[in-house]
């Protein structure tokens, strides 16, 4: 590794810390209202961080996964909603540069990502669909050199700010459910006609509205890989890590919180130890699981990173579904856990140890993709896999 | 003796194609043809059950059960080593 390359993480991580910063500056008001995170995106583009993710030849900084879950991190510990929309954005371009190098518009467009800091979003939900995102009802049509695309997306996460949205749909009018493909849409070859307002317990900002999509566009810029790949091989990591990256951040602040809360206690009267010392002992525990958690499945990703095989193993689904499972559940016992040592402080907004924001924001972790369904689908896995119980391997 | 026709058969009766399975060829897409992941691993238990086989962990994946011919040549292969065994 040359010298400038030990250095960039670093100098990119300055940039991370710089946009946490505005990010938590506006995070209550952003709650409060419901409100996209504005300031903080905005932070991202000057920052350059959105193009971070796609190749240098297509003028990104090919930014490794384990760099972007330390930003979704970083962020998350600030305003749970923009590493929210930072991670939902990183984890669309994960399908771009997975699944879309090599093709000649998708390679342009990647080079428009990062030169002109574009917001992706995605519209996998569909009305009707029970929410399994590898099934669709809607189908697109090609039509010569041009295809056509409705859907009833129930959930686009910011539709109204996205620069383009990436969507799934059936394959073609007699496809299968599960017969998919994604198509980039890019903002003015599509509407939005908003049928659903987002206004939820907790991560707010993200502004997950329902929307009517209607979209045209070039055939060319439907990806040249079934989605059934795409969801397997760039998607169900890179979602379900980030999302556990912003959730360790959620966990962390609220973690950092309450240990400010029993060190001013103590501080206060040393002689004795403040009631909620234990407490903190046990959270620290907690948390240090969740992050191992975390670079346990980073290391297991980079291992099979390139391997379509490995990656699209039933042991890896297994152990990503096993992430996104036990990061979603131990976050919420480590906030209440907070809650808890901080009190009545805790539990009120506006005090340097307000810790509503945090678990309302938390409990939307065992829903996105409900943790019933992963469930499921790992009992299923299961039932033919035979998990991997070594140390080291 | 795993053929085309019994891996067709024991399709039709696990696979919960939206298709006919009799008109799926040798090598036709089976998920393209609607073949869910759940759907897959029923497939997987039943192809196990009616052969005495076990899938070791290297085959659990979207491509062995891509079409009829890999799963034949898949299960024959394995047959042969685990009956040896």
């Amino acid at each position: 590794m040359t010298i400038q390359g030990a250095v960039a993480p670093l100098a990119l991580m300055d940039r991370a810390k710089r946009v946490a910063a505005i990010a938590a500056e506006h995070a209550d008001q952003v709650d409060a209202e419901g409100r996209f995170p504005a300031e903080a995106v905005a932070a991202m583009r000057s920052e350059r961080l959105l193009g971070i993710q796609i190749p240098t030849a297509q003028g990104g900084e090919g930014v490794s996964v384990l760099e972007i879950a330390e930003i979704c991190t970083t962020l998350g510990k600030g305003c749970s909603a923009a590493a929210m929309v930072f991670a939902m954005h990183q984890i669309k371009v994960s399908s771009l540069v997975s699944h879309g190098s090599g093709a000649g518009w998708h390679e342009a467009f990647m080079s428009r990502v990062a030169g002109e800091q574009l917001l992706l979003g995605s519209a996998t939900t569909e009305g009707g669909i029970g929410g399994n995102l590898r099934n669709s009802i809607c189908a697109i049509e090609v039509d010569g050199d041009t295809c056509r695309l409705e859907k009833d997306a129930t959930v686009i996460s910011y539709g109204d700010q996205a620069d383009a949205i990436l969507i799934t749909s059936r394959a073609h009018a007699d496809a299968a459910p599960s017969d998919q493909v994604m198509t980039v849409f890019l903002k003015d070859q599509y509407t939005l006609d908003k049928t659903q307002t987002w206004d939820a317990l907790g991560m707010r900002g993200t502004c997950s509205d329902g929307y009517v999509f209607k979209g045209e566009a070039p055939a060319q810029q439907i990806l040249p890989r079934p989605f059934a790949e795409i969801a397997a091989q760039s998607m169900l990591a890179h979602a379900h890590i980030l999302w556990s990256a912003v959730w360790y951040g959620i966990a962390a602040d609220a973690f950092a919180r309450a240990q400010a809360f029993v060190r001013a206690a103590a501080r206060r009267s040393p002689e004795a130890m403040p009631p909620g010392a234990l407490r903190v002992a046990e959270a620290s525990s907690l948390l240090q699981g969740v992050k191992a958690s975390i670079i346990a499945a980073l290391t297991q990703y980079a291992t099979a990173k390139g391997d379509e095989d490995k990656l699209s193993a039933m042991s890896f689904a297994v152990a990503m579904n096993n992430l996104k499972i036990a990061s979603s559940q131990n976050i919420l016992t480590i906030i209440n856990h907070c809650m808890l040592i901080c009190g009545i402080l805790g539990y009120k907004n506006g005090t340097p140890y307000s810790l509503g924001r945090h678990l309302r924001d938390a409990h939307s972790a065992q829903l996105m993709i409900s943790n019933d369904r992963i469930l499921g689908n790992t009992s299923t896995m299961l039932l033919i896999h035979k998990q991997d119980t070594s140390l080291l391997a | 003796m795993a053929t085309a026709d019994t891996i067709r058969t024991i399709l039709a009766q696990h696979g919960k194609l939206p298709v006919d399975a009799a008109t799926l060829g040798e090598d036709s897409d089976l998920y393209a043809a609607g073949l869910s992941s759940f759907a897959s691993v029923q497939l997987m238990l039943a192809i196990e059950e009616e052969f005495d086989i076990e899938f070791p962990e290297n085959l659990l994946n979207r491509k062995t059960f891509s079409t009829i011919a890999t799963i034949v040549e898949v299960v024959t292969e394995l047959s042969k080593d685990q009956q040896a065994a």
